[in-house]
């Protein structure tokens, strides 16, 4: 790589965080580590986190929400930055924008910063949108020389003119969100730092934004850091990404070959051996789970095939046809969304079952995070109940082939229809 | 942006775990001043806003204080306060109060009350504190102009004028006493991410504290009626702020070189000692607040 083009350089990144409240034990471990200081030692919490795997119990309070973090952004270069909840995107952005320090490592950069991590912050409900537009902008860092001069065309790029002097208590929250990212796009720093502003907005503000986004890069020569869990926006702005896993940097390269590399780690299996909320006799327990799309390394994906594989303990050889299995699906407030069971449809019984797979041609589940319960009966009798025993992640998919999208919060299940014009 | 530029091993800034010991950037600090006016515009604006009386508030509440003050201590207390009106005496000792306790309770909210921004967006922090510092000086300035109106209606009244070029002075004793202000608000705001307690013993110890300060009796005659907790009130550099105001305004106390440097060098180091640890804070208080 070319040395001299090297925007911006992160070297040994680490974060690490203390869990659970902050609250008792705090005065103790400062204490210390002032001890451990005062003596000339390293501080002794630094080195018993643990890898920050969040479904996994662990023995330490501190974890490393980011560990040992390299790379380099070359100028006018837009970088996606992928991965699942947790993975430490949030708390890099966070460090690179200069909200927390890394806890050890160095960021060097020769340009300005300026991050857009949810946008609207520092709005002021009481005061008006042109107010609101210097007071935010300020904050981002313009001075408001600068501001005035764009203060045209922020407003006409927002659509809120009719309501530029109206306290923005009394916007929409897309009228927010507009108004905000407006202000944003029109900042002139060498960096731009952009973390899931586009899940906001209607579709047509989306589109609008993401072409901004596009010019500030292509035109603007400027470089974009970008964090998306919308993969076709990455795709489309994004021309190298780092894939993040647990807080360490997984995968780094084009961005095709980086989204192929997340969706293969994405897909999920569980183990249910050790879960221990379960009632039942236990004369048949569940064992592992697998979700996934068409194939084990593709994550499932709305309109695509999806395949959930449930593999069971059956010491006893118990045959299917006695086997009562039926699982729920609930959404991420706990709403039921779907139950399905082996004894709605016909199937071929089997003796001494290991295995129930449900396979589904066109997921109907819009996007988002859905929980699982699952209720095993032999015999009539409960063998095996887990509550909420796992949950998957359903990636974006275009469902009914025209791109378009129905968002979750409208509907979490979608539906093969025609239109007819009569 | 041409090649050379780059060829340099030179860096714009860099991020690092931990702040050097001292290091507040005054440029930067510089570079944000429109956001600092910003800030004390949205102060003053929005905090009467949807208020029928607007900023009058700023002077209902010192002027009910006093009131209230001028009967209880002077009235049924007895406290004497010489030749000048006991009104007039409580009304500067508040105002000049005023100034710092709503610089004090201001400021060491900053990290509590700023935590939404703070965790997303990056601007020197110590933006908030000195803006805190000013708005409440714009609202001491609306104060001051009510003070002035009573000292004209005195004066009419038969009150001898008192004023000297020494007056002139009084702008820095407010000026000190903002200083004071902001280093130990900072010094708390930067304490209480991690200990809330602190916000409480906030709250009390600063109205247990106006008794210390000379606030309604001349320093004095504390030192006169209990000579033996005397020190108390000595080594209180507000009390000497409280008096020598007085004593600028109204020719009434006492003036001491000696409280005066005192209180100088207590405030150079406080306000020292307050950056230091704010600057230590605002590195990572994100993650404890």
């Amino acid at each position: 790589m070319n040395n001299k083009n090297i925007i911006l350089k992160a070297e040994n990144i680490s974060k690490q965080y203390r869990l659970g409240t902050v609250g008792t034990g705090t005065l103790s471990h400062d204490l210390n580590r002032f001890w451990h200081k005062i003596r000339g030692k390293e501080d002794p919490y630094l080195k018993v986190g643990e890898v920050n795997d969040r479904s996994s119990k662990g023995a330490s309070e501190y974890v490393w929400a980011l560990k040992d973090i390299n790379f380099e952004v070359e100028v006018g270069e837009v970088l996606g930055i992928i991965g699942k909840n947790g993975a430490g995107k949030s708390t890099l952005l966070k460090i690179l924008s200069k909200v927390t320090a890394p806890t050890t490592g160095l960021i060097k950069s020769r340009g300005r910063i300026a991050s857009l991590l949810e946008v609207g912050t520092g709005f002021n409900p009481e005061l008006t949108g042109r107010e609101n537009i210097y007071l935010n902008g300020a904050i981002l860092g313009m001075t408001k020389k600068e501001i005035t001069s764009k203060l045209d065309e922020i407003i006409e790029f927002s659509g809120c003119e009719r309501y530029i002097d109206t306290p923005t208590k009394r916007y929409s929250s897309g009228m927010t969100v507009r108004l905000a990212f407006a202000v944003a796009a029109f900042l002139e720093p060498e960096i731009l730092v952009v973390d899931e502003v586009l899940a906001v907005g209607d579709a047509e503000f989306q589109k609008k934004a993401i072409g901004k986004m596009q010019d500030i890069s292509k035109e603007g020569g400027r470089t974009v850091l970008f964090v998306s869990h919308n993969m076709a926006a990455v795709q489309s702005l994004c021309t190298r990404s780092i894939v993040l896993q647990n807080g360490t940097i997984q995968y780094v390269g084009e961005t095709d070959d980086a989204i192929q590399f997340y969706l293969k780690e994405s897909s999920s299996s569980f183990e249910m051996e050790k879960i221990e909320h379960r009632k039942g006799n236990g004369l048949v327990k569940l064992k592992n789970v697998s979700v996934h799309g068409s194939q084990k390394d593709i994550l499932p994906q709305t309109g695509k095939k999806f395949i959930i594989e449930f593999d069971f303990d059956n010491p006893q050889k118990i045959d299917s046809s006695t086997m009562k299995f039926d699982f729920r699906i609930d959404d991420y407030v706990g709403q039921r969304i779907a139950w399905i069971s082996n004894r709605v449809v016909e199937s071929s019984p089997s003796e001494n079952c290991k295995t129930i797979s449900f396979e589904i041609q066109k997921l109907n589940l819009n996007k988002g995070t859905y929980y699982v319960t699952t209720h095993l009966m032999v015999n009539n009798a409960v063998s095996d109940w887990i509550q909420n025993a796992f949950s998957f992640d359903v990636t974006e998919g275009d469902f009914y082939g025209t791109g378009r999208q129905v968002s979750p919060s409208q509907s979490k299940i979608l539906m093969d229809f025609n239109v007819v014009y009569k | 942006m041409s090649n050379t530029e780059f060829e340099q091993e030179e860096w714009l800034f860099e991020i690092k775990p931990k702040n050097n010991f001292f290091s507040l950037n005054l440029k930067e600090v510089w570079q944000y001043r429109d956001l600092l006016l910003l800030f004390v515009n949205r102060d003053i604006v929005t905090v009467y806003k949807q208020t029928v009386l607007g900023p009058l508030w700023y002077l209902i509440q010192p002027l009910f204080t006093s009131i209230i003050f001028t009967i209880i201590f002077n009235n049924v207390a007895g406290i004497q306060t010489g030749s000048i009106p006991p009104f007039l005496f409580n009304l500067a000792g508040i105002m000049v109060w005023n100034y710092f306790t709503s610089c004090l309770n201001d400021t060491s909210d900053t990290f509590k009350k700023n935590a939404s921004i703070f965790g997303k967006v990056y601007f020197p922090r110590i933006i908030v504190p000195l803006s805190i510092v000013v708005s409440n000086l714009v609202k001491f300035g609306i104060q001051f102009l009510i003070f002035v109106a009573f000292y004209i209606y005195y004066v009419f009244n038969g009150m001898e004028l008192q004023l000297s070029s020494i007056t002139l002075f009084f702008p820095l004793l407010v000026v000190l006493m903002g200083f004071l202000g902001l280093g130990l608000g900072m010094i708390i705001s930067s304490l209480v991410t991690k200990y809330r307690d602190l916000s409480f013993l906030v709250g009390f110890g600063v109205q247990l504290l106006m008794y210390l300060s000379a606030v309604m009796y001349p320093m004095a005659l504390l030192k006169e009626k209990l000579p033996s907790f005397g020190w108390l009130i000595e080594y209180n550099p507000l009390a000497y702020i409280v008096e020598t105001s007085r004593y600028l305004l109204l020719k009434e106390g006492t003036i001491s070189g000696f409280g005066m440097l005192y209180t100088v060098v207590i405030t150079f180091v406080i306000v020292v000692v307050g950056l230091l640890i704010f600057n230590k804070t605002e590195k990572s208080f994100i993650d404890t607040v």
